[in-house]
């Protein structure tokens, strides 16, 4: 059995982030890496811009093959890490192969989530999840095979509208159905939605709203139709079922280590086993703004605590701090950027500063509570927004240039004199 | 990690000319030359500094190099990328998508979306390609200066 001084189980952002930070603190101790896909590196979110034709396969990779050999990892591909013994220290693989560790990262990821619809066990081809590049490339078969020319797609969230955007960049015509009232109710306002919602029609696709497919109808086990649960029906000669991801778990299902929705981890991205740690959609860290422990699923927050979890697994003590929700996300051709918490409960103490130019496209909406940035949201104008993820980060209160927050010119320039000369002169510098 | 050099705004030395991005879009334009650039080159380059002006207050901002830098965690592509050999933060246009999730992670605010040849980010690189950025160099009054990773000012003739 080999035995490596950090094991880690997943190759996406969390995986690489710790890889990195290891290397930052320890040149020397054996890294081995375990993905059960059969890929050196790709990049997940770009799954949808391969899908569309914008991202060709050799230019996935967020790190190339020569970062591994660089960082000296043993890199084992297309196996997956199906067993873990906490009390033995090790992990067995789908082919049988045990490895043993000191310290394990398990970044494992999520795993998409498929609702109940009668009829789906009876189809084959046609039906498919979209997280993984192989499901990407076999969509992209399949479209290919059957000349495709339509699309339903489930679930009007992040996965879906970029699997739509992917779709329609195929030149394929694409009805969503979506169960809230709302697309990227998770993520965005009422407003907010709506714009995207319209610029989508546009665009030539359909949105159903507050509707779920009940039923799938497949001929040969190839999918044909959908009927909805209001009773409509869907000619569907390609279904992407993409309502969600939910923490992938498998590994740790028989183990003692402690999970909620995901693996709970300490602000050093501790599990409650020794040695054992968790980052990334797996994971169910600290959420910065409201201090509770959550999954936030998004590649920012995996990078973060995979680089986290590294430190401390090669012991340089870092504390998690946490992050809050944040997303950027294009769809036809409208640029949004959120931060936080976008849709407040009404009275709660929440301020709202809000404008919106609809003929346009844009809107910015800032959500407040007690003089503090809480949430964002940029529609159409994505300039600087990042500003507004160090101003809920540093907790910085706003009353005093509260009405230059809408604003299209807004800079560090109306923020505080003693903030500002802090950052502009730069990390670790006083002038 | 070797830290960056880095530049440091003096804000209240700052005329508000704004001479710096005259000469950030000259050093990164295709010529080279101040006129070329500006009456001939189609797309422009994207300056990579924010120019904030109120009153009698201005200053000039650019990437400020962050030793643990929010836009290298967001990046989706790994098209932003630390050098090695500098500790510069730098960015590939041929990688990037346009996603926009630097823009996001930046607190400075100090990425552009670039929608030139590409729809692709765009900051300061510090000048990489010359010796000296250009920007502090063209600074009449020494409101942007350039330091090494002690903080102790570089000059362009000791360069």
């Amino acid at each position: 059995m080999t035995r490596s001084r950090y094991l880690i189980i997943g190759n996406s952002a969390a995986g690489v982030a710790a890889v990195e930070a290891i290397r930052q603190a320890d040149g020397k101790g054996a890294i081995t890496v375990v993905s059960d896909e059969d890929v050196v590196n790709y990049s997940r979110p770009l799954i949808s811009y391969y899908l569309g034709g914008r991202v060709s396969e050799d230019r996935m990779a967020f790190r190339d093959r020569r970062f591994y050999e660089r960082n000296e990892v043993a890199l084992i591909l297309g196996r997956k890490a199906e067993e873990l013994d906490v009390e033995r220290r090790r992990v067995v693989l789908s082919d049988g192969t045990e490895l043993g560790y000191e310290k394990l990262l398990i970044a494992t990821g999520g795993r998409p989530i498929i609702p109940p619809m009668d009829g789906l066990r009876k189809v084959r081809e046609g039906a498919f999840t979209f997280t993984r590049l192989s499901d990407a490339k076999e969509m992209l078969k399949y479209i290919r095979e059957n000349e495709v020319k339509e699309a339903v797609v489930l679930g009007a969230g992040l996965i879906g509208l970029k699997a739509t955007e992917g779709l329609v960049e195929r030149g394929i015509k694409v009805t969503i159905v979506e169960l809230a009232d709302r697309i990227l109710a998770n993520t965005l306002d009422r407003e907010a939605s709506a714009i995207l919602e319209r610029a989508l029609g546009n665009w030539g696709c359909k949105v159903i709203k507050e509707d779920t497919i009940s039923r799938v109808i497949s001929s040969r086990g190839r999918v044909r139709e959908v009927v909805l649960r209001s009773g409509r029906s869907l000619s569907a000669p390609l279904l992407v079922i993409a309502v969600g991801v939910r923490p992938n778990l498998e590994l740790v299902e028989d183990t003692p280590i402690n999970y909620d929705r995901g693996i709970t981890v300490d602000e050093h991205m501790r599990t409650n086993v020794e040695d054992v740690y968790a980052a990334g959609d797996v994971a169910q860290a600290r959420d910065f703004l409201t201090g509770w422990s959550s999954v936030i699923a998004i590649w920012p927050v995996a990078f973060r605590q995979g680089k986290v979890a590294g430190w401390n697994m090669a012991g340089r003590e870092t504390r998690y701090e946490g992050l809050f929700p944040m997303n950027s996300v294009e769809l036809a051709g409208i640029p949004t950027i959120s931060f936080g918490t976008t849709n407040p409960p009404e009275a709660d103490g929440y301020e709202i500063l809000a404008r919106k130019d609809e003929e346009s496209c844009l809107y910015r909406k800032i959500v407040l509570k007690e003089n503090k940035v809480v949430g964002a949201i940029f529609l159409g104008r994505i300039e600087r927004a990042g500003i507004f993820s160090g101003l809920i980060k540093d907790g910085i209160d706003v009353s005093s240039f509260k009405e230059e927050l809408l604003s299209d010119d807004f800079g560090l320039l109306v923020l505080p004199a003693e903030y500002r000369k802090h950052m502009v002169k730069g990390e670790g510098m006083e002038v | 990690m070797r830290k960056p050099k880095r530049i440091i705004i003096r804000e209240e030395y700052c005329m508000g000319c704004r001479l710096c991005e005259v000469y950030c879009i000259t050093q990164h334009s295709k010529s080279k030359d101040i006129i070329k650039a500006y009456r001939g080159e189609e797309p422009r380059p994207v300056s990579g500094i924010y120019f904030e002006e109120k009153g009698s207050v201005s200053f000039a901002l650019q990437c400020r190099h962050c030793d643990d830098a929010p836009c290298l965690e967001a990046c989706i592509t790994g098209a932003m990328y630390r050098d090695e050999g500098t500790g510069m933060v730098l960015h590939d246009r041929e990688k990037c998508v346009g996603c926009w999730m630097c823009i996001m992670a930046c607190p400075y605010g100090v990425i552009k979306p670039d929608f030139g040849e590409r729809k692709v980010a765009s900051k300061c690189d510090l000048c990489i390609e010359a010796e000296f950025p250009a920007c502090v160099e063209h600074c009449p009054n020494e409101a942007i200066i350039l330091v090494d990773e002690e903080g102790e000012r570089i000059y362009k003739e000791a360069v």
